[in-house]
């Protein structure tokens, strides 16, 4: 099969509230797809429902064949250990060090000797460049550091599908550009699927394959990146372009602004 | 009116909601435990930061309620000549009530705070959901044996705290107000039964244990992930905790000693 | 390495609560006269036990010799039969006498046992049927007030 992930006819609400209607999307093997969109269009929640965190009301979630819905805690849990999963600020363990951290995985999950774990822990530590850095704890490195550590750690088992959630949130410059080439080298040279979530156009664009744009729980636009940037739909215009006004409005709905003045009607 | 009727009536229903919810949280602890005992330096590490660190205001605390007691008793004994006495009833007050009791709202307020902050913290941070992403059960693993440290750690604390106790009180009543050594000990002796009154300090220093860490976990677990969540969660856990040792030392002495 | 000093740590712990458990039921408790030496139990029949409550003592001589164990009703004479439960390294003759004291003016009652002559010793099973029951304070008011009030009368004859 071609798709790892599928997502058909997917419902999700929140209570009352419909966070995602209709989804359609496919992640095809070894390729980076990037889920894009504003705040709150729902791209997270994609991604919680592929791990399972969260069930839909209606539709599937199919993960290398299996519907992720239906599975019991046993074939959940089962399913995780394929999967690698970076959260938005790292999530690493604050209580242990850096080397303890990306050895947890692999400690919790395998049978292997210390002294097998020590040299895969240094070298998928080497992989995002901080190796030396092992015997820190995450409140001593930087954010951009802790973040790559959470990379090592999502590795940590060479999984076959590695989710990430902003991972270019409030990094500078030269950590964004970094951790991209991170996401893509690392994607290529494990063979693996990755799914990326951010509102980062620039560096997203860099490194995709391909790209769904969200916006209220739905697919507004998708395509290849070069496609997008050249796409005349007006959402998407607004977002490659950074326009400050369009589909999605610059004022909160309400009143206008005369009326909120007592201008318009007072005569 | 209606609107207090139909307010009340909500309140009852949500606490109901609650107290149902917590107990199946409490189920569910138990039901990971087994497999936290399969790790026990995960246990024997929890028993250090929570056991440990708490000994020092343990037997602080129980030195000086040992001495005030002694103190106190002694100055209302003596009028009715009866400041033999001393020993038995500081003893009994110690092992019987005060050890288990006070042992329990220290521990709340030092070991629960702590447990419900580190967890609240974790939950917070997204620790927790990225160690279940990672195919590890966060209740076995993280709570479970917190848990279990707690309870075990209670009873020594508990003990401790009674024995250091009773020194005090001999300090004061033998050391400084002259009373004689061997009778203060005799009559101590003849007061206190060990199955009756040491078994039950016990006893109650166990369930007081489970009940304190419970709370702390609970509180922490179920935390909001903003820090003054966290922030209000620990206050939580010293009330309820606080109001659960009270209430079920009432209904644990009336078992056990009221006939 | 890590773990071990923890461990050390927990063991010194647990080891400390031990230690004042120890102390608990030993120089605070009444652990130390518990005698887990065999016991051989004797009954006796009292009309009123008063406030002789089980796991009292049995003295003879002031020496704690037993202790009672169970109390019931004998519903045929309407007694209070009293199990004692006695040390078997005390042995008394099968005619000594039972007598319920009070240790102090107002304090916890217990049996007192009084040696009698026989050169035959009491064994497991036997029954005590001399027997003294408790001064009731009620009666022994009740008592004074009468004797003071048969005084009063007499002298004003």
């Amino acid at each position: 099969m071609s798709n790892l992930v599928e997502i058909r006819d997917l419902q999700f609400s929140y209570g009352e509230r419909s966070i995602l209607s209709n989804l359609r999307m496919d992640f095809p093997r070894g390729k980076l797809i990037a889920v894009m969109g504003g705040s709150g269009c729902g791209k997270t929640t994609v991604l919680r429902l592929i791990g399972g965190q969260i069930r839909p009301q209606r539709g599937q979630v199919r993960v290398n064949g299996e519907v992720v819905n239906e599975l019991n805690t046993a074939g959940l849990y089962r399913l995780r250990r394929r999967m690698g999963m970076l959260f938005q600020f790292g999530a690493l363990f604050t209580d242990l060090t850096i080397f303890d951290n990306v050895a947890f995985p692999l400690r919790e999950h395998t049978d292997l000797p210390e002294e097998l774990i020590r040299d895969l822990v240094l070298m998928k530590l080497n992989a995002v460049g901080l190796r030396n850095a092992h015997r820190l704890k995450p409140g001593e490195i930087s954010g951009g550091m802790a973040r790559r550590v959470a990379v090592a750690r999502a590795i940590a088992l060479d999984p076959e599908l590695i989710m990430y959630d902003e991972p270019f949130a409030g990094l500078d410059p030269i950590s964004m550009g970094v951790t991209a080439n991170l996401i893509r080298n690392l994607n290529d040279a494990l063979g693996s699927t990755s799914i990326l979530v951010s509102h980062d156009v620039k560096e997203t664009f860099a490194i995709a394959d391909y790209v769904y744009f969200m916006s209220a729980g739905k697919i507004v636009a998708e395509g290849t990146p070069a496609e997008l940037r050249v796409s005349q739909d007006p959402y998407v215009k607004q977002f490659v372009n950074a326009e400050p006004d369009g589909p999605v409005p610059f004022h909160y709905p309400g009143k206008s602004l005369s009326d909120d003045l007592g201008l318009g009607g007072k005569r | 009116m209606i609107r207090a009727l139909e307010a009340s009536g909500r309140w009852t229903r949500e606490g109901l909601e609650s107290l149902g919810f917590a107990t199946r949280a409490f189920f569910n602890l138990l039901r990971y435990s087994p497999g936290a005992f399969r790790r026990p330096t995960l246990i024997t590490e929890q028993i250090h930061f929570i056991g440990n660190y708490s000994l020092v205001i343990t037997i602080v605390s129980g030195l000086f309620v040992g001495l005030v007691l002694g103190l106190q008793f002694y100055v209302n004994l003596i009028q009715f000549g009866a400041e033999e006495k001393l020993g038995p009833l500081t003893a009994l007050s110690l092992v019987r009530e005060l050890g288990p009791v006070v042992t329990a709202l220290l521990f709340a307020g030092r070991a629960g705070t702590s447990l419900t902050a580190e967890i609240g913290l974790m939950k917070a941070g997204e620790q927790l959901t990225a160690m279940e992403m990672m195919a590890v059960n966060p209740v076995q693993r993280v709570l479970a044996p917190r848990f279990w440290g707690g309870v075990i750690a209670m009873p020594v604390l508990a003990t401790v705290f009674s024995a250091v106790g009773i020194i005090g009180s001999y300090l004061v009543g033998v050391k400084m107000l002259g009373l004689d050594e061997g009778a203060f000990w005799s009559q101590m002796q003849a007061g206190v039964d060990v199955n009756r009154d040491v078994l039950s300090s016990v006893i109650k220093s166990f369930v007081f244990g489970i009940a304190v860490t419970f709370t702390a976990l609970f509180q922490g677990y179920h935390v909001k992930p903003t820090p003054a969540d966290v922030a209000r969660a620990t206050t939580r856990t010293v009330v309820i905790a606080s109001l659960l040792v009270l209430g079920l030392d009432f209904v644990m002495t009336a078992m056990m000693f009221g006939q | 390495m890590h773990r071990k000093i923890i461990d050390v740590w927990v063991g010194l712990f647990v080891l400390l609560g031990a230690a004042a458990l120890l102390f608990l039921a030993l120089q605070a408790g009444n652990m130390s006269s518990l005698s887990f030496t065999k016991t051989y139990i004797v009954t006796g029949n009292f009309d009123n036990i008063g406030g002789l409550k089980p796991q009292a003592p049995v003295k003879s001589a002031g020496v704690v010799v037993g202790r009672v164990g169970e109390v019931t009703l004998d519903e045929k004479t309407f007694q209070a039969q009293v199990r004692l439960d006695l040390n078997q390294n005390y042995q008394f003759p099968k005619d000594s006498s039972l007598k319920i004291l009070t240790a102090g003016l107002l304090g916890e009652q217990y049996i007192g046992i009084e040696p009698g002559g026989d050169t035959k010793n009491l064994v497991d099973g036997d029954r005590i049927t001399r027997t003294q029951s408790a001064t009731v304070l009620e009666d022994l008011i009740n008592q004074f007030i009468y004797s003071k009030a048969a005084d009063g009368k007499e002298g004003s004859e």
